[in-house]
């Protein structure tokens, strides 16, 4: 039970974790001062909920884990996050469409985790929706603008979300600890939102006078640790000081 | 949500010395971040919440506190508590008034602070002249408690604080 509770939180845990350290990568480097503001405070954000997360798992562990020990030094394979956030920003488009998938599915994810029987995740979860809804906003509203916008915005969108959305469908996939946390009354059953998220995000994207592509293959992998190539970078840039000079602090 | 605060007699005056760090007229207090502070065995024992999960301003404001008390003769254990979850509504009548002052828009109710934000409604109010005609720039601002907006009659530039629920 207790390693499956942790395992379960650091899959939570390592989605906003590497999603945040996507988006901090444009900090300074965003398209324009507005959108670079937004994107470096979803980061914080996303980071923010990470220590939560991480703290609790590091009680959970006991042995003097700290939560510096679960983001930085941990291998690739012990990293739980879906494929979809560890994709690079790639262009503008690339970045908000990889949000936007991200943020429908983060939402209606912690919607149901708020009413799980782990009150420490329960109030992890009322704390991060506040901010998720923000998120969502923003990326959906950009999906708008781009997808309904010029000629080439509206190209660029199109060939993000047909890039992208492989990735959607992993989301939904319980791997055997999510199973076991959902027997147990705490972890959420992903199939039971994928209805929601299918029609959210369609409604959105159609608004955007955007389509979602016909796909039969999926790519999956992340959430049992087996990452794409993007992985490595990620963490190479990620764990360069604590792997440098272990045990340093700010 | 609301929820009760006990807050010690002895100790309100110096927790509300605490100003946030990023918004220095605004008093802890009057921010709603403490959740309990009591004394046991002359210890001080302070519950904050964060405002947002991010909030790096967290940790200067437990430091802040404890250096406060220990001024006037206090060892003090701060707690970072979620539950319930920090909302604009705990900001008191006070804490609006001195953010307005301070030329940060005070949040509205979550319906206008959402007509605001979608660009449907013009319902800020400029901080500096008072008009309503004002448009934001950005939904995210210098911190991810506030946006940007602009006045479109006197053209100042002002930062709003969202409304969180
Ligand atoms: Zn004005």
């Amino acid at each position: 039970m207790k390693e499956n509770l942790i395992k379960y939180i650091l899959g939570i845990a390592d989605n906003s974790l590497i999603l945040g350290q996507r988006l901090s990568e444009l900090c300074g480097h965003g398209p324009s001062l507005e959108t670079d503001i937004a994107l470096t405070n979803i980061s914080l954000d996303l980071l923010g909920q990470t220590r939560s997360y991480f703290q609790y798992a590091a009680k959970l562990k006991g042995e003097n884990t700290t939560e510096d020990d679960l983001a930085f030094l941990r291998k690739e394979r012990q990293y739980l996050n879906a494929l979809l956030v560890e994709q690079p920003n790639g262009d503008f488009a690339h970045t908000i469409v990889r949000q936007f998938l991200f943020d429908g599915f983060h939402l209606l994810f912690l919607e149901q985790l708020r009413t799980c029987a782990d009150t420490q995740l329960a109030a992890i979860a009322e704390k991060s929706i506040k901010e998720v809804k923000y998120h969502f906003r923003f990326s959906s509203e950009w999906v708008k603008r781009l997808g309904d916008g010029t000629e080439e915005s509206h190209e660029k969108m199109q060939v993000a979300i047909n890039d992208l959305w492989i990735f959607t469908n992993e989301l939904f996939l319980m791997t055997d600890a999510e199973t076991a946390m959902h027997r147990e009354g705490i972890g959420v059953d992903l199939e039971s939102l994928r209805a929601d998220y299918q029609e959210q995000i369609s409604e959105i994207v159609e608004e955007a006078t955007l389509q979602i592509p016909e796909t039969k293959y999926w790519q999956k992998g992340g959430k049992q640790g087996i990452h794409s190539e993007q992985m490595g970078y990620i963490l190479a840039d990620m764990q360069y000081m604590q792997r440098a000079y272990p045990n340093m602090q700010w | 949500m609301e929820a009760t605060v006990f807050i010690e007699d002895s100790l309100r005056k110096i927790l509300a010395s605490v100003s946030d760090p990023e918004i220095p007229v605004l008093s802890i207090m009057d921010m709603g971040v403490v959740r309990e502070a009591k004394l046991e065995n002359g210890i001080a024992k302070i519950k904050i919440t964060p405002t947002y999960s991010g909030c790096p301003a967290m940790d200067v404001i437990g430091d802040d506190i404890k250096s406060a008390l220990k001024n006037e003769g206090f060892d003090s254990k701060i707690e970072l508590v979620l539950s319930p979850a920090w909302t604009t509504d705990w900001i008191t009548e006070k804490g609006r008034k001195d953010l307005e002052a301070y030329g940060i828009a005070a949040p509205l109710d979550a319906d206008s602070d959402k007509a605001a934000l979608l660009g449907n409604k013009r319902v800020v109010k400029c901080t500096n002249c008072g008009s309503q005609n004002t448009k934001m720039v950005s939904q995210f601002g210098s911190t991810a408690c506030k946006a940007l907006f602009q006045c479109e009659d006197c053209l100042e530039p002002f930062d709003y604080f969202k409304c969180l629920k």
